[in-house]
């Protein structure tokens, strides 16, 4: 069955695809987002510690499933297929919403150097390190509409780091939790210069949408409230409204259709029947994460470009980056656990940049709430891993830890990388995502120095006990994933130009955290959308076919 | 926040949700108890994982992992979520009960506790994988929640002092409901 054209194609629900929708249906295009997950709702969440987004012992909560999505991973001890809830696999979500569904919602503006950071450093050997195309001056306005069109809480004028705003965040910080209070004192004695973060939650009724009532379980659990924002609730229902949009979920992307001078003319998917289905666009617009749409344009190969789409230089699934979340851990003599949700709430700058011999840096946080099982990866060395020893621990220490910790900038590489399979396939047929590369040696680095300032930190604030959890150079990807679709001025040198548009091509984006240059020393979310706000605009600024109204 | 009387009645509700729940939970951690027979365990092998998992999480003075029915988690999730591990644990089990034959002539179950933490503290260092493999499954059969079979009476929830049971956002109420 021949399905209607649209103007635009979107692929991927989630924080990039989400605004994308919305910008372009509002203005008058029409639009069919294809999403390969399904739809959630408040009442998905089944507060289960050990089948959600975070802990996924059991399973991803929020996509995708074990049994259909394999990836092949290549480490040390060779090549192997991985289950979509196990570390190696790298997940984010499939889900209306993507990421932004299930996520923690630290709502991060980077900074002016974090988009300069080949300029502030210099070349770092054995990493692409590279500038932006553009500025910070370039996004800030799409910053500013993230923050207030969604809607961020948080208070950051103490940040004096932090990059100008031409307008305050429109809404007050929850207040703080034990943990922010009895880290707050000792940052200030430290010299340190410690805010509310920012964060894509309501701390007051915003949008039509109730305020967070503080739960146990936020990050990586549906919330029930809808007080959390992601794109699930705000620009993917606004693309609805207009009428001008359809979605559509359990379709699963397989490559995208080009004629025969190599433009696109839509993407073929598989339905949730498990039907392939043909979807004709005037544009193609690639939002499905950093792994899986640098997997959608190497699965597209054409005469003209044999080795993928967009890759004539072999630039498509490079660089895959995340951060590297140094961390360490304090044990006071008096509880610091409060029940009051989401945990998250006190940050510093001071070591983003500017610590001397070291490309960067990222910044500290205490870390959202631990519930018990999670809680055990915080177990120190020195205590024994089992028996009684292990459970007095857990008994005395559970109430009484903070974690503090932070995204570390990573030094990009090449060779970490993002590939499509020759032999493994998923249930659809198509070839998977094949992962290997590791960590440059620097980022390590800077995240053992990082480990070391929180540990500082703690101590100041009167821990009695603190150490520090070990990072690994194992391939970052996950969460936070970035970079290997990257943005730049030189076709040799990058895979889409500073709007977005892959070089190869005139009707075909990448809109996701694939495009980011290097990934900002934050959690990279209000970036995404802020540069999909923005790429959207410019899209349409180009844009000289049909609209609905106009 | 709320007055004495709508609390009340919230406990009322919430209380009669609550026993729906917590029976559909008891069925599900039937284990031994549905026919006698275990998922995927045999009676001897489910006794060497009871025994395995009480000396990883030992009773105290708060439960351990045989009350919190951490076998009964294992059991369930082999047939489950864990089904590519079940050779790992036939082969496993088999060899915890070989090593402790071959050390103290009996089965691991037979032993004494302080035997049986000799035996174990081999097989961490011989089979390493093995024994990470039920390490981690015995924390989350203790620690986790307990609508998975495990955690019985939320007896680990309760150690570290976490207020329960979960109910919809923080309106906990502190003492526990009668249910059943
Ligand atoms: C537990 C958790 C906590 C997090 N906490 C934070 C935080 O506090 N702050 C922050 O800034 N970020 C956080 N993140 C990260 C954040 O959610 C991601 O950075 C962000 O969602 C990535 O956006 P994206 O548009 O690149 O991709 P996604 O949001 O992952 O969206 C991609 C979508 O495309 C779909 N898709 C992919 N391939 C196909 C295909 N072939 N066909 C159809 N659909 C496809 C996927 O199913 C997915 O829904 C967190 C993430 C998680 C999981
Ligand atoms: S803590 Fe707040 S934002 Fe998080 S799930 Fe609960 S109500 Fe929602």
């Amino acid at each position: 069955m021949a399905l209607k054209h649209v103007n635009a194609v979107v692929v991927g629900a989630g924080a990039g695809g989400g605004v994308v929708a919305k910008e372009l249906s509002t203005a008058g295009l029409t639009v069919a987002v294809l999403e390969r997950g399904k739809w959630y709702s408040a009442a998905d969440c089944r507060k289960d510690d050990l089948r959600n987004q975070r802990i996924t012992v059991l399973g991803n909560a929020f996509g995708p499933d074990d049994e259909r999505n394999p990836r092949v991973a290549v480490d040390e001890r060779g090549e192997q297929i991985v289950y979509a809830s196990e570390a190696a696999y790298s997940n984010n979500a499939a889900c209306v919403g993507g990421g932004t569904f299930s996520y923690g919602a630290m709502a991060w503006r980077y900074l002016e150097k974090d988009f300069r950071m080949r300029s502030s450093y210099g070349a770092v050997a054995g990493s692409t390190l590279e500038d932006w195309p553009i500025s910070y001056s370039d996004l800030e306005p799409y910053y500013e509409k993230a923050e207030w069109e969604m809607g961020v809480s948080g208070d950051d004028t103490g940040n004096i780091f932090k990059a100008p705003r031409q307008k305050p965040l429109p809404m007050p910080p929850l207040s703080a939790n034990k943990e922010h209070l009895t880290l707050e004192p000792a940052a200030r004695r430290l010299g340190l210069h410690p805010f509310y973060i920012p964060m894509l939650r309501n701390s007051v009724p915003y949008n039509g949408r109730r305020s967070c009532m503080r739960c146990r379980w936020c990050v990586g659990f549906a919330c029930e409230l809808s007080a959390r924002t992601g794109t699930h609730n705000t620009v993917i229902p606004a693309a609805l409204a207009t009428g001008n949009c359809e979605l559509r979920t359990n379709a699963m992307v397989r490559e995208i259709l080009l004629d025969g001078s190599g433009r696109a003319k839509g993407v073929s998917y598989y339905d949730a029947a498990g039907h392939l289905r043909e979807q004709t666009a005037d544009l193609v617009i690639v939002c499905g994460g950093a792994v899986e749409s640098a997997r959608l344009l190497l699965n597209t190969k054409h005469k003209l470009f044999p080795n993928g789409l967009g890759n004539r230089y072999d630039w498509v699934g490079r660089n895959l980056q995340s951060h590297t979340y140094p961390a360490a851990v304090g044990q006071f003599d008096f509880d610091t656990y409060d029940d009051v949700g989401p945990g998250a709430s006190i940050a510093i700058c001071d070591y983003n940049h500017g610590n001397p011999g070291f490309a960067g840096g990222g910044m500290l946080a205490n870390e959202f709430i631990r519930l018990p099982y999670q809680f055990l990866s915080l177990t120190p060395a020195w205590v024994s891993r089992w028996g009684p020893e292990h459970k007095e621990f857990v008994r005395t220490a559970y109430k009484r830890t903070i974690s503090v910790m932070g995204p570390v900038q990573e030094m990009p590489v090449f060779d970490a990388r993002v590939q499509a399979d020759p032999k493994v396939k998923d249930y659809w047929g198509i070839p998977v995502a094949r992962l290997s590369g590791h960590k440059h040696p620097h980022t390590l680095e800077i995240a053992r120095f990082m480990a070391g300032k929180a540990e500082a930190w703690l101590k100041e604030a009167g821990a009695a006990q603190t150490w520090r959890r070990p990072v690994s150079n194992a391939l970052s990807g996950g969460q936070h994933q970035a970079g290997t679709c990257r943005m730049g001025n030189d076709p040799k040198t990058s895979v889409v130009d500073k709007d977005c548009r892959v070089h190869d091509v005139d009707n075909v984006y990448v809109i996701d955290a694939s495009v980011h240059v290097t990934n900002g020393g934050f959690n990279p979310g209000l970036t995404i959308l802020a540069n999909a706000f923005r790429a959207s605009n410019n899209l349409l600024q180009a844009w000289k076919g049909t609209r609905v109204r106009s | 926040m709320s007055s004495k009387k709508t609390m009340l009645r919230r406990r009322t509700f919430l209380g009669a949700g609550l026993s729906a729940a917590v029976a559909g939970a008891s069925i599900a951690c039937g284990g031994g108890g549905r026919n006698g027979a275990w998922r995927f365990f045999t009676a001897a092998e489910a006794e060497t994982v009871e025994a395995i998992a009480e000396q990883i999480v030992p009773a105290d003075r708060d439960a351990g992992a045989r009350q919190a029915r951490v076998v009964a988690y294992i059991d369930i999730q082999l047939t489950r979520h864990f089904k590519r591990y079940q050779k790992a644990y036939r082969q496993g089990l088999a060899g915890v009960d070989r090593a402790s034959r071959a050390k103290f002539g009996k089965r691991f179950a037979e032993l004494a506790p302080e035997q049986q933490t000799e035996a174990l503290i081999e097989v961490e260092e011989n089979s390493r994988e093995f024994f990470d493999l039920i390490l981690a499954h015995t924390r989350q059969g203790f620690y986790g929640d307990p609508r998975h079979g495990g955690n019985h009476n939320r007896v680990s929830w309760k150690m570290v002092g976490l207020p329960f049971p979960p109910v919809r956002g923080r309106q906990h109420y502190e003492d526990q409901p009668k249910v059943g």
